[in-house]
């Protein structure tokens, strides 16, 4: 059985950003578009990078701003100061 | 010493902010001051071992939850000076805006006494802050809701009393029951119920899809506190897994409490969600996915991951996660059709769908809509037309657990009724599932003492014998504005003047036929 995480977001112009990251950081991830919210699934595991995102912003990023933006997620979770990872192992 | 960095890295600032900040007590017992922590036969062995993936301290915490309250009430001002209101789909859409208000909004404030109280019965500092940001939380999710809620107040009806109807009125008693039932248990039930069960495994399905809904229906401030309240979730949802596998690692006598809870609780949690499933098939005008494609993505699918994730520490799915799937293709359409009946004795409007929306039932719905519920729907239509709105006049049984009434049917068997009843101290319970009698048996001592709105009508605790006065004495039900049919309804006309039409009733039916 297929085992998917997920993260959605309130489709707005940080989360432009965000979803850009992490589909280049995920290549393998899946983008859905509904109304007011865009989101992301994938098999297993998704990450975000804190640089990615810096560098699509061009300015400091923290990872922790995600949770304004975030509507819900899959998956356990695991958060650094460079990361936000959600995982099945 | 002198560092290049100055600000302390998440995790050591999450140690020196949360952990660091408990201490030991000296000339108390611990027991003395955690008496609840161990009589639900819960073993804890290291509380060290709690783990807060999101390492939320309190300074950030407040920076966060300002950012989100100044955009939200940013939303709400703009909402309110242009007439918002009037941009939404159709009318019929407040009535779901009703339900939430009365249904789920009080659960947030029951939620943030939960947590309030639990916060102060852990003895692992790590679980306390998580509970009190959460009550927090909770807290200004149920102020929120009020505040958008406010402006549909002024000009619809059924939305101007819901915490009074919340405590009374009788399909409100399913929401207000479950978070009694939660609250009422011991600290890690509460948690498993709400932070992992609800939280976790199922409210994606209100706030997610529906919410959704709401903006595709032109809703901003709707969908604006839904999705504000659930970035909140996103936390309180990894809070729900982490409390499951520390709970589960913490000692194995755990596991078969612990899935006990979460039989019981997917069950109750699901019953409660029925509402849900005709609030998205039937009360959003324009639609953007139905209850059962909402059930496979984040029950089926995110819920059969997280499940098979749990295995390796013994947990097995739901007990009756089968029956639930079966339903799926049933719900909506047993719940609307119940609400139908019984619209004399509820604060929103009920209708018959239009044809387009029918057909577009028949198309999520392949099996069984035009086989079990066209026909009925066209049934009382045609009696509508005909002068004679049906509405049921006997009160409903209700289930002694989950105190919807009992109008599900068998799975595999749609033509069924599902009831089970059973003796206990000599007094006889009826139930409306398997599943519920099964709760009961566990805990009868509980659930004799529910409060159940028919038996509390018909034994003279609410004001009066007839439905009438129950309805507007001891409801605050406005009987003739809030209730019945919303063809020709009050809030019906006024949206009428809004959109510049008057109202005909034979015009407004064949309107409804082609609709």
């Amino acid at each position: 059985m297929s085992q998917l995480v997920f993260i959605a977001f309130q489709d707005n112009d940080d989360s432009r950003y965000l979803a850009e990251a992490v589909m280049e950081d995920n290549p393998d991830a899946e983008l859905q578009h509904q109304p007011a919210m865009i989101r992301i699934q994938a098999e297993k595991r998704l990450v975000i990078n804190r640089e990615t995102m810096e560098e699509k912003l061009g300015r400091d990023w923290d990872v922790q701003e995600m949770l304004i933006n975030v509507i819900s997620i899959g998956g356990n979770v695991d958060e650094d100061d460079d990361h936000f990872i959600l995982e099945w192992k | 010493m002198v560092s290049k960095n100055k600000k302390l890295n998440l995790k050591d600032k999450y140690q020196y902010l949360t952990r660091d900040m408990a201490w030991e007590p000296t000339y108390q017992k611990k027991k003395d001051i955690f008496p609840d922590e161990d009589f639900e036969g819960i073993k804890i062995t290291d509380w060290s071992q709690w783990e807060d993936p999101f390492r939320l301290t309190m300074d950030a915490y407040w920076k966060y939850q300002a950012e989100k309250e100044k955009k939200l009430y940013a939303i709400f001002d703009a909402f309110a000076q242009n007439n918002g209101h009037q941009n939404i789909s159709d009318a019929r859409y407040v009535n779901a805006l009703k339900l939430f208000l009365t249904g789920v909004s009080p659960l947030e404030h029951a939620a943030f006494q939960g947590y309030s109280k639990v916060g102060r019965q852990f003895s692992g500092a790590g679980a306390r802050v998580a509970c009190q940001m959460q009550a927090i939380d909770e807290l200004r999710h149920s102020q929120t809701q009020q505040h958008a809620m406010s402006h549909y107040n002024k000009h619809f009806n059924g939305l101007h009393d819901a915490a009074h109807m919340h405590d009374r009125v009788w399909f409100l008693s399913v929401p207000k029951s479950f978070f009694d039932d939660a609250r009422t248990a011991g600290p890690f039930e509460f948690l498993t119920a709400i932070s992992f069960s609800f939280e976790y495994v199922l409210t994606n399905l209100l706030f997610v899809p529906f919410m959704s809904g709401a903006a595709y229906n032109g809703d901003m401030a709707t969908v604006t506190f839904g999705f504000s309240a659930q970035s909140d979730e996103a936390r309180h949802m990894t809070l729900g897994l982490e409390v499951i596998k520390f709970i589960l690692e913490q000692h194995e006598d755990n596991v078969p409490i612990v899935q006990r809870w979460i039989d019981k609780w997917f069950w109750r949690g699901f019953r409660l969600l029925s509402l849900v499933s005709m609030m998205m098939d039937y009360m959003l005008p324009n639609k953007v996915m139905s209850w059962s494609e909402a059930w496979e993505v984040y029950y089926e699918q995110n819920g059969g991951a997280l499940f098979k994730d749990l295995e390796r520490y013994g947990i097995r799915p739901p007990k009756y996660q089968d029956v639930a799937n079966d339903a799926k293709h049933h719900l909506s359409h047993q719940l609307w059709s119940t609400f139908y009946q019984y619209s004399q004795a509820t604060n929103f409007h009920t209708w018959i769908p239009g044809k387009e929306e029918m057909d577009w039932m028949s198309e999520k719905y392949p099996d069984t809509f035009d086989k079990y519920y066209r026909p009925r729907y066209e049934y009382w239509a045609k009696e509508h037309a005909e002068g004679r709105r049906f509405y049921n006049n006997t009160l409903p049984q209700l289930c002694q657990v989950c105190q919807v009434p009992t109008l599900f049917t068998e799975m595999g068997e749609p033509t069924r009724l599902s009831h089970r009843q059973m003796k206990y101290e000599g007094e006889r319970y009826h139930f409306c599932s398997e599943a519920c009698c099964d709760i009961f048996k566990h805990e009868p001592e509980k659930y004799i003492q529910a409060w159940l709105p028919v038996h509390q009508i018909y034994q003279g605790n609410c004001e009066g014998g007839d439905v009438e006065t129950v309805v507007q004495k001891y409801y605050h039900i406005e009987v003739g504005v809030d209730n019945f049919e919303y063809i020709g309804s009050p809030d019906h006309k006024h949206w009428l003047s809004i959109k510049g039409k008057s109202f005909d009733s034979k015009a407004e039916k064949s309107e409804q036929d082609a609709a």
